[in-house]
């Protein structure tokens, strides 16, 4: 409880004593590279194979003849953009930008970056850690999308490539009874879990005290907690906005 | 000047400092001595507002810093330069980025009178033509350099320094030692350095306050220090062999 409370005051540190706009708006496009750009071949690898390897498992599991080969289609899209771009791209997430944004900020604490900025009146989680926060809400829901159409897309290459059923099937299985909210869902849960890791990373970081060993104990725990937070609030607005 | 008054600052049940009355003049180098541990840091810390003491007050030119408002402590932080231990410059920044951090933060200055500026501090620093040097490209006493570079590039009134001379060589730590000295002068800037380096001490001590077990013991200046007749501080001082051969020899 200690430990929540102190991330919730940690959180409404973000908001006192701000910088200028120009500051904020350099630093945010800086993250915005760092953070969104830089993940996009990851996420990309991951993506593509996540749709093939979906397509396949899914054709491999439909044996019944009574079943049409479409409904591959249809399984891989609502799978993908209900819960494989936005969850298992924010669990890659968390691991590299989660496990960075920790890392950086625990680096700075024990190097007396963090202390530099302090001394200087600046106040240090408004300067570093907003921008970080703001970037991963502007950055992580593109990176959906282009997870969603990848793992679509990977999926594609698979009923082609893989002779698991016919391309055109598959197309029909993708506009089959298409329900757009599942889309609108997706970019809900994308920015709930961007804030998730960005915030719980960064505390995590902040926070660092020791020396290497300890920066990269805050990596590993920022990683952890970042998951069980995005699974535990995937169930919740699973439960709230689903069912 | 600075003036700081029963300074007492406790960790659980620990107490770090207790009690510590001193006054830091403009224009001179004052050092807070003592051995490892013994609390030296934690003031400087308490004085700067990295920690809050338990009780106790700082005074920046008669503005407490202690139960000052926001807006006055911000107004305070402005004018002080810190330079610490490892020298804490920013690693994704280059020497230029991290010297003219300050005025890209806290001024509205345009961006030629800015790089004039740098270019001016670097050059008193003893550091021209390392520009675009990153921090991990430089010695650690470019390092100490640049960080005491960053501290005075926005006409610092105050200017902190813990450890200054940390892993550098002794002819590093007198060059380092003679430019606190130099630029505290010139600039009339009040500086308080934390250290436990005798060469600083008799380089350099205008003033200082010795801290031992919490409290503090002495204060005076280098001339006296070697007659202070202070067992704690005799103990610190003439703890190696030259320094009890010097004594010896009167």
């Amino acid at each position: 409880m200690r430990k929540l409370g102190e991330y919730v005051l940690f959180l409404g540190a973000l908001f006192k004593n701000p910088e200028s706009f120009r500051t904020y708006a350099k630093l945010i496009l800086d993250e915005c590279i760092l953070i969104g750009i830089n993940s996009i071949v990851l996420v990309s690898i991951v993506s593509v194979f996540m749709g093939a390897v979906s397509t396949l498992q899914t054709a491999y599991n439909l044996v019944n003849p009574l079943i049409p080969d479409n409904v591959i289609g249809l399984v891989v899209r609502d799978l993908t953009i209900l819960e494989l771009a936005p969850t298992i791209t924010g669990i890659i997430f968390a691991g590299k930008v989660g496990s960075s944004i920790a890392g950086n900020l625990g680096t700075m604490r024990i190097t007396e970056q963090i202390d530099a900025l302090e001394v200087m009146g600046i106040n240090s989680v408004s300067y570093l850690v907003l921008p970080k926060i703001v970037a991963t809400l502007f950055m992580y829901p593109f990176l959906v999308i282009l997870a969603g159409t990848l793992a679509i897309s990977g999926g594609f290459l698979a009923a082609k490539f893989g002779g698991v059923l016919a391309p055109a099937d598959y197309f029909i299985g993708l506009k089959l009874e298409f329900n757009t909210f599942s889309v609108y869902f997706a970019l809900i849960k994308s920015v709930v879990f961007a804030f998730l890791v960005s915030s719980i990373s960064a505390y995590m970081g902040f926070f660092t005290k020791g020396g290497a060993l300890e920066v990269g104990q805050s990596s590993t725990r920022a990683v952890t907690v970042s998951c069980i937070a995005i699974l535990l609030s995937d169930f919740i607005l699973a439960q709230l906005l689903l069912v | 000047m600075i003036e700081v008054k029963n300074l007492t600052k406790s960790f659980a049940d620990k107490t770090v400092i207790q009690d510590i009355n001193g006054v830091f003049e403009q224009g001179k180098t004052s050092l807070i001595i003592g051995a490892s541990g013994s609390g030296k840091s934690v003031m400087l810390k308490n004085i700067v507002g990295l920690f809050t003491p338990d009780s106790g007050e700082v005074l920046y030119n008669g503005r407490n810093f202690i139960g000052a408002d926001r807006d006055t402590k911000t107004d305070i932080r402005r004018e002080i330069g810190m330079l610490f231990q490892g020298g804490a410059l920013f690693d994704s920044k280059n020497v230029e980025q991290n010297v003219k951090f300050p005025l890209d933060v806290l001024t509205d200055m345009p961006e030629d009178e800015k790089l004039d500026r740098v270019n001016f501090i670097l050059k008193r620093v003893k550091l021209e033509n390392t520009n675009k040097k990153m921090p991990s490209e430089i010695s650690g006493g470019m390092q100490k350099r640049v960080g005491i570079a960053r501290a005075i590039v926005n006409n610092s009134k105050y200017l902190f320094c813990d450890e200054p001379n940390s892993g550098l060589d002794p002819q590093t730590s007198i060059k380092i030692d003679q430019l606190l000295q130099e630029i505290t002068d010139e600039y009339k800037i009040t500086t308080i350095i934390v250290t436990h380096d005798m060469n600083s001490v008799m380089e350099i001590g205008e003033y200082i306050l010795f801290i031992s077990n919490s409290k503090k013991l002495w204060e005076g200046t280098n001339d006296d220090i070697i007659h202070s007749g202070v067992q704690e501080l005799d103990d610190f001082v003439f703890a190696n062999k030259m320094m009890r051969k010097i004594k010896s020899l009167g």
